[in-house]
């Protein structure tokens, strides 16, 4: 169960490369592997810590200047913007705890991989879609400029720090889920009942598939 | 009625309840739980909640079981956190584990086909993003997270959006020595990462219909590598085939009914798909990938691409990356490129029959000095049946190490096997994805079919297995 989002304010992060896979936001090669110390959980200074972390940091564990994770003025940042296809690959679902971990409460790029962005909204975190060269300009604005993007959930909207509104689509069964912070599993243990006919059919009609066996 | 897809035949029959903006709350028939759930069951039992449905219930700790000589020591091991939570859960709620002892453990996606756990017309879900493998059955099968993982492990439903349907006709024949895996590669090179976002891709054309299923799988499971998080395949006679007499198959007095069911899944001829792409398979050779995702994939006869001059944003930023990561010059062919380690295993690539096709080209020949290679088969079933026909000598003969079955270095987890491989080094492997680090920080990674990683580790650098009687070796 997600915390509720309607509004977000902050600045906003620029990584414009596409098709960036979850293997790169949440590795696993160095830290669920190796670091974690209690098991399944890491605590969400760990969790920050690791994000991106074969681009923030060589292979010595230095920090790496350059990189925008990195770079004081955006510390604190609410916002990520980014190229297309963000999420693809692994369906991790750290990727998205590390961003949130870090700050993170909302990602504008061209497109996303599906399963991050069902995972995205399984934690309160908003994918926003927006044309590619839309998406190009807000990560110019958000490097030249700086300066606070606001989102307004309840009117779709995308305040831009030059002060113009973007509008932007999302569907509406996940805009109330992020708004009310719905709990999913709460909802569909109302709906048991349909849940045991929908098995007692299928026993009858598909025994192949719904006997119980003797696995 | 209206012609339907197979996906549409099957999502139809599952919905339990229409949630409004193309969502649905939608049943699902196998749930397969790997090692990776931990924080999923921590949730459910913090809440209290049982598993609803633990007889459709499947689990394996395939992510970080040891795979090489470590596994000896360790089939049980308790120092491996991941399978004791995973055991201590399946005791807890009761559902069936494959432990590391089990005869029939291997990765997950693998054993399910085998004991056809996975059948036509189900649902199957599981926390791993290629469970789109097992559509290669005529069946939905897709790869979440820990949240929807705790969703399923409580209720045995999925809150989905429906996809859109795209079909992919792959026309013409394969050319000898040219394999699935080759093919897949060539279509996620042709319509790249993001090419099938949003959709459910059936694959279909004659080329798929001669496949077996070792090969459909091995298509199927990279329908993720080209943004579709479901990729099946209509079921048919070889699909039948495959399934007769496994553990979990219909029994024989519902087995005649179970086929004329699934026969009736197949997509109707007259059915519109929201998508259709083509490929002629005989145009296909040999596949390399050379960059950072499978999409960056070129024959083994092409040059390294020179993209600078046609790129810009983030595109350009992506291709940059991927040069400098790889380590490749731009206009050098990807042939000769030498290799330090080989790895031929995963849920793509490590069915019987492609160990089969590995071991002929390796029989007679030597790992070239310098390579180390392993073979980890798709299940301890699959290392059983290769024992039985000598392939492990051949490979052990050769050189090659011959392992357990699990994840292994596919996943970059579990054992030693990460730190096989150091910075710099490079890896020919039959798995399916090819990101920064995948198989150990800055270690690069060519994907390739089983034939091909053969010839590799024999050459010490990539070449066309098909000119390997040239090279010798």
């Amino acid at each position: 169960m997600a915390e509720p989002l309607t509004e977000l304010r902050g600045t906003a992060v620029p990584i414009l490369r596409d098709n960036i896979d979850t293997d790169t936001i949440s590795p696993g090669s160095a830290p669920p592997w190796r670091k974690s110390a209690t098991f399944g959980e890491r605590g969400s200074a760990t969790l920050a810590d690791d994000l991106f972390a074969n681009w923030r940091y060589t292979g010595e564990g230095r920090l790496i200047e350059s990189f925008p994770l990195n770079e004081p003025r955006y510390q604190g940042a609410r916002f990520l913007i980014t190229g297309a296809n963000f999420g693809c690959g692994s369906s991790r679902e750290s990727a998205v705890w590390m961003l949130a971990a870090w700050g993170i409460r909302c990602v504008i790029a061209p497109s996303f991989a599906e399963i991050f962005s069902a995972n995205c909204f399984a934690n309160g975190l908003l994918p926003v879609v927006l044309a590619n060269d839309l998406v190009s300009e807000l990560a110019d604005e958000a490097s030249s400029a700086g300066g606070a993007f606001e989102l307004d959930l309840a009117q779709r909207s995308l305040r831009r720090p030059s002060g113009r509104d973007i509008t932007f689509h999302i569907p509406e069964y996940r805009r109330q889920g992020l708004m009310r912070g719905l709990d999913d599993i709460a909802q569909t243990l109302n709906d048991l009942a349909a849940i045991q006919k929908f098995v007692a059919t299928g026993r009858r009609q598909f025994p192949w598939i719904y006997r119980r066996a003797a696995w | 009625m209206s012609a339907k897809t197979l996906f549409d035949k099957i999502w139809d029959r599952h919905v339990i309840k229409d949630l409004g903006d193309g969502f649905s709350l939608i049943f699902v028939d196998r749930h397969m739980v790997n090692d990776m759930a931990g924080r999923g069951f921590l949730t459910l039992n913090k809440r209290g909640l049982p598993v609803a449905h633990p007889e459709f219930t499947f689990a394996a700790a395939d992510h970080t079981v040891a795979t090489l000589e470590a596994r000896k020591a360790s089939a049980k091991p308790d120092d491996n956190p991941y399978a004791v939570n995973l055991r201590d859960n399946s005791r807890q709620h009761g559902f069936r584990l494959f432990d590391l002892d089990d005869p029939d453990f291997g990765i997950i996606h693998v054993i399910s086909a085998e004991q056809a756990l996975a059948l036509p017309g189900t649902t199957i879900a599981c926390g791993d993003s290629h469970t789109c493998t097992l559509g290669a059955l005529g069946a939905i099968a897709w790869g979440l997270g820990q949240s929807d993982i705790v969703h399923i492990l409580a209720t045995q439903t999925s809150v989905q959006r429906k996809p859109l349907n795209m079909r992919i006709n792959v026309t013409g024949r394969l050319a000898p020595d040219v394999s699935a895996k080759d093919l897949i590669l060539a279509l996620a090179a042709e319509l790249g990462v993001a090419g099938c976002v949003g959709h459910a891709v059936e694959f279909a054309g004659d080329a798929i219909r001669r496949m077996s299923m070792d090969e459909r799988f091995t298509i199927c499971n990279m329908a993720v590598e080209m943004g579709a998080r479901f990729g099946l395949i209509s079921p048919d006679d070889v699909t039948f085939d495959y399934l007769r007499g496994r553990p979990s198959a219909p029994d024989a007095d519902a087995w005649d009914a179970a086929v004329a069911d699934w026969r009736s899944l197949a997509t109707d001829a007259t059915a519109a798909f929201d998508a259709e792409r083509t490929l002629d398979a005989s145009r296909v050779e040999p596949q390399v990938s050379w960059g950072i995702n499978p999409g960056q994939t070129i024959g083994i006869s092409a040059t390294i691409p020179s993209l600078s001059g046609q790129l810009t944003g983030s595109a350009l930023a992506t291709y940059e990356t991927a040069v400098d990561y790889s380590g490749l010059v731009p206009g050098a062919p990807i042939a000769g490129t030498p290799i330090d380690i080989v790895f031929i295993g995963s849920c793509n690539n490590a069915r019987l029959s492609d160990l089969r096709v590995a071991a002929r080209v390796v029989e007679g020949r030597r790992v070239a000095s310098g390579v180390r290679a392993w073979v980890s088969p798709g299940s301890e079933r699959v290392r059983r049946e290769a024992e039985a026909e000598g392939l492990d000598q051949i490979f052990m003969s050769a050189g090659f190490g011959w392992g357990h079955s699990g994840c292994s270095m596919c996943a970059g987890a579990g054992d030693q096997m990460r730190e096989i491989g150091a910075s710099g080094q490079r890896i020919a492997s039959t798995t399916n994805r090819n990101f920064v680090g995948r198989q150990g920080p800055g270690t690069r990674t060519h994907l390739l079919s089983p034939a091909m990683a053969a010839a590799a580790a024999i050459a010490g650098r990539i070449v066309d297995v098909r000119s390997l009687e040239a090279i010798g070796g």
